[in-house]
């Protein structure tokens, strides 16, 4: 196994009009699972390709320990691919599927014989060996995709969406066998996904990517709860993070935060962190799970909390959760409340504000201050 | 009722497609059959054996198969090279491409025409040798007495002419082949040769399956093209079927000729679909 | 280092080998252009290798004195009338295999995959004998005839790929609107095959264009392109030859010239 370094990596195509890839400075510790996430076309794809030498970098360095492979061809780099769209060979019957990578390494015949079958049996396609890919599911044959990528016990693991062609009940089957897996064979993983559901169930850590750029490392409950900047914040958790608009208030209590029809008092260690933006517009972020509704449901384990008056304007209710879109002063807030809540639409409510949850981000940078 | 026209709806649609080809198709296989074996009201083998006889019948069919054994695997290969070369990208790819592809809308006896300018005896490739002090005197390529310059001189140019169908058709399938399933075999470390015989060649089978067969049945009736560069110095089955109507009008010997070139077309079909199954397209649902 | 000198090394060596390819296709076509339009002296003139002085005559002459011009409106007369006839003939039969399912179907489509590879215009040997009884020798219809049941299998298969292509909920969803299958066919699904259409009618032409065996031996007076070369070039001088290889060859380099991306994808889907 090995640690695998990125230094300034950028990827550009059609003569530098596309940016894919923009100075990405990223190391994926020896062992690790780590997951590549971004929206679609901001330059996952890309990155891999280039770890694993099938895009050649317009620039920076690529490690694989103290070993340079940044123009080295896939074959020297002892790596293994899952393709987004599996890459199993259809002239192959899953054996000689499994097979490839070793003949093409030279292994004698009967090892191959053995590594294919431990593979298979790690993920339970034994009975398949003698089939052709036309004959499998989508689901067996992302196994042999994932098989044919362990045979070896490749240094390197890439995966690319690997789970976006199936169904939604067996993509979560897999995310928990994949991981499994991983945690098993202790190789290096970079694991490429747009799901965030999947990257924080997945990674080890999770790096997030936009329009080429990376914006955070870090594992998964501190990347969600503490978001580096709006765009990160936004795009994991789901429900979306509630986002207004606000002014920073020096008031005689203290620094508050003044939104449309609402006033949130900050406690004074978090009002200090503002002081440099009295007067200022900023971005104040509230997760739906952080907020609860007085007289309905109870946060748990909140410190401190701050109370805000809105009107109910529309139930979703989803089973074991309550989605209720509450109208603050002319916007829509959403707020996550556990089990069945049956509340009339049109009733007022005090609106229950986790102070020690709230993000705050400056308008223009889109950076987090709090 | 208007169910009940319905169900004749799909045979009617087809009737016409299918009793046209019975006309133009089945029904001169029966006449000339009737041709070869049917003599003065009774069955005969007078015109097999005239056709048989013939001074020029054995080496027509020797030339035939011949010109086939030799022209068509040569073409394969170089159709396979021409078709992985062309499907990079490169500079200047569109103009081999239109290069490449024109003999595919040249009729043979057009590209016959157009060789003899470089081979004639006054022709490009002499004057030109001359003048480069290469060569003294012309180096004569027709007469039949230069019977095998004429026959090489056949291979290269139908080489020239009818690479293009194998090309096109392998082209056609190298595009079809998701570019993963290469990348994939790269990235499991095979090297050029691998990959190329492990993955590309192997997802190619159809295609050059189909070239294959399409070239040899075409190279079966080889004609203009041998017609207008060496006449009969090198007689082909086709040649012989043409001169014995046009010239000796003797229709039953043209329709024996005839009647083999089918046979052995279709025998050669068969045996091609029979032998060169890709068993990974058999096995789909 | 290394590694790059290798590269470049195999980098020269791609596109030596590209030059090449031009150079064994263009040479050909561009000597045998330049002799069309040579002076006959210049041709037997040991040391011009590539005519300097041009003449329009030898063309001309075989145009308008040795009936080229007819021959070359025989071809597109043949070979428009082979479009018609195998479209009329083939348009419904796909349609029919395309959208829909009865006995017979599979045997029906083998049986045109068989015939699309038969060779078709050696059986023109026999049929020699039944046009004479139909007056149909020495005709361009009858030439035209032969063609298109030559082509007929292959319009048939390629226009039912075509028509499984274009979706048969469309056609279904005109007819809930009101029109009836042949009207939904002719306003939604027929103008959605034109493309796939065209390229079958541009092969049908081509092929029948090309086309000499049948050709020559079912007309005497009333040849096509080919046939009439044929013939005239056995006995012609080598410059009419030249001069025979342009008129032939000229249409076909502006076609391929026009139509080259097409080419490529169509006739390598057509001719599977
Ligand atoms: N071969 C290429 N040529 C030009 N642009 C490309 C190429 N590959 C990717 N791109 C562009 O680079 C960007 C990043 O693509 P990609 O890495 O595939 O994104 P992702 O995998 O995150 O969806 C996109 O804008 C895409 O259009
Ligand atoms: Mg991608």
């Amino acid at each position: 196994m090995v640690e695998v370094k990125l230094e300034n990596l950028k990827k550009y195509f059609d003569n530098g009009r596309v940016k894919a890839v923009n100075d990405l400075n990223l190391t994926i510790r020896d062992g690790e699972f780590l997951v590549l996430l971004g929206p679609s076309g901001c330059g996952k794809t890309t990155t891999l390709r280039m770890i694993s030498g099938l895009e050649e970098p317009t620039g920076g360095k690529i490690w694989f320990g103290d070993r340079d492979v940044t123009y080295l061809p896939p074959k020297d780099r002892n790596i293994s691919m899952v393709f987004q769209s599996y890459a199993v060979w259809p002239h192959m019957k899953v054996y000689d599927n499994i097979a490839f990578p070793l003949k093409v390494k030279k292994y004698p015949e009967n090892e191959i014989r053995e590594r294919v079958k431990w593979a298979a049996e790690l993920l339970q396609i034994g009975e398949l060996l003698d089939r052709y890919p036309a004959q499998l599911s989508g689901g067996q044959r992302q196994r042999v995709a994932v098989a044919r990528a362990i045979v070896v016990e490749p240094e390197v693991l890439l995966m690319d969406e690997p789970l976006s062609n199936l169904d939604a009940k067996l993509r979560v089957t897999m995310r928990a066998e994949i991981k499994k897996l991983q945690t098993k064979l202790k190789v290096t993983t970079v694991y490429v996904t747009h799901d965030q559901v999947e990257a924080m169930t997945m990674g080890d850590r999770i790096a997030v990517m936009n329009k080429g750029h990376l914006l955070q490392v870090g594992p998964p409950t501190e990347v969600y709860l503490k978001p580096n900047s709006i765009f990160v914040a936004t795009f994991i958790g789901a429900p979306e993070m509630n986002m207004m608009e606000v002014s920073v208030k020096e008031t005689e209590a203290g620094i508050a935060l003044e939104g449309e029809g609402f006033m949130l008092p900050l406690p004074s260690d978090l009002g200090e962190l503002l002081r440099n933006h009295i007067n200022k517009t900023v971005i104040l972020g509230i997760r739906p799970e952080h907020m609860t509704i007085e007289g309905v449901s109870t946060l748990e384990h909140v410190k401190r909390a701050a109370k805000i008056e809105g009107v109910v304007d529309f139930i979703e209710a989803l089973g074991t959760d309550t989605i209720v879109h509450t109208m603050i002063g002319g916007k829509i807030v959403k707020i996550k409340l556990p089990g069945h809540i049956p509340i009339p639409i049109g009733e007022k409510v005090k609106i229950i504000v986790d102070l020690d949850n709230i993000h705050v981000f400056d308008r223009d940078t889109e950076k987090a201050i709090i | 009722m208007a169910k009940k026209v319905s169900k004749y709806v799909p045979y009617l649609l087809v009737a016409p497609a299918l009793i046209y080809l019975g006309i133009f198709i089945g029904y001169p296989m029966i006449e000339g059959i009737k041709l070869v074996f049917y003599e003065n009201g009774g069955f005969s083998l007078a015109t097999v054996h005239r056709a048989i006889n013939n001074y020029y019948f054995w080496p027509a069919l020797r030339n035939t198969l011949s010109l086939v054994v030799i022209i068509v695997p040569t073409q394969l290969i170089l159709a396979l090279i021409f078709a992985l070369a062309m499907n990079k990208v490169f500079k200047g790819r569109n103009i081999a491409l239109t290069l490449l592809i024109i003999p595919m809308t040249l009729s043979d006896i057009a590209a016959g025409l157009i060789w003899y300018s470089i081979l004639s005896p006054s022709g490009f490739m002499n004057k030109l040798l001359i003048n480069l002090g290469l060569i003294h005197t012309p180096i004569q390529l027709f007469g039949y007495q230069f019977h095998t310059r004429e026959f090489i001189m056949l291979v290269f140019v139908e080489l020239w002419r009818s690479t293009v169908t194998i090309f096109v058709i392998v082209l056609a399938g190298l595009q079809m082949i998701s570019q993963e399933y290469i990348e994939a075999a790269e990235v499991f470390g095979a090297g050029y040769w691998t990959r190329l015989r492990r993955i590309i060649i192997p997802l190619l089978k159809p295609s050059i399956q189909t070239a294959l067969l399409l070239r040899t049945i075409y190279a079966f009736s080889i004609f203009g093209i041998v017609w207008v560069l060496v006449g009969r110095d090198i007689p082909v089955l086709a040649g012989e079927a043409y001169y014995q109507v046009t010239q000796i009008k003797d229709y039953g010997v043209g329709a024996f000729y005839a009647l083999l070139i089918a046979i052995m077309s279709l025998t050669i079909g068969i045996i091609y679909l029979r032998l060169t199954k890709a068993e990974y397209l058999e096995v789909r649902r | 280092m290394n590694e790059k000198t290798m590269y470049e090394l195999r980098k020269i060596g791609f596109y030596t080998f590209i030059f090449i390819i031009v150079v064994w296709m263009g040479i050909p076509l561009i000597v045998s252009t330049l002799y069309a339009f040579g002076l006959p002296d210049e041709y037997y003139n040991p040391h011009r290798i590539i005519p300097f002085h041009f003449t329009l005559k030898t063309v001309k002459m075989l145009l308008f004195t040795l009936g080229g011009w007819d021959a070359l409106k025989n071809s597109v007369i043949v070979a428009t009338l082979a479009i018609i006839i195998s479209f009329i003939l083939g348009l419904p039969a796909g349609y029919s295999i395309a959208r829909f399912i009865f006995p017979g179907k599979d045997t029906i489509k083998l049986g045109m995959l068989a015939l699309k590879i038969f060779p078709v215009p050696i059986m023109a040997v026999p049929l020699v004998m039944l046009y004479i009884r139909l007056h149909l020798i020495d005709t361009r219809l009858g030439v035209a005839l032969a063609h298109s049941a030559g082509a007929l299998p292959l319009v048939v298969l390629i226009t039912a790929s075509i028509f499984a292509g274009t979706s048969a909920e469309l056609e279904e969803a005109g007819m809930v609107f009101g029109l009836t299958r042949f009207q939904s066919f002719l306003k939604i699904t027929l103008p959605l095959a034109l493309p796939g259409l065209a390229a079958a009618a541009m092969f049908t032409f081509v092929g029948s264009w090309n086309e000499v065996f049948a050709a020559s031996v079912l007309t005497f007076s009333h040849r096509t392109l080919p046939a009439l070369m044929l013939t005239l070039m056995q006995t012609a001088p080598d410059y009419y030859k030249f001069a025979a290889a342009f008129i032939m060859a000229f249409p076909a380099m502006i076609y391929v010239a026009v139509a080259r991306k097409y080419l490529i994808s169509m006739w390598g889907i057509a001719l599977k």
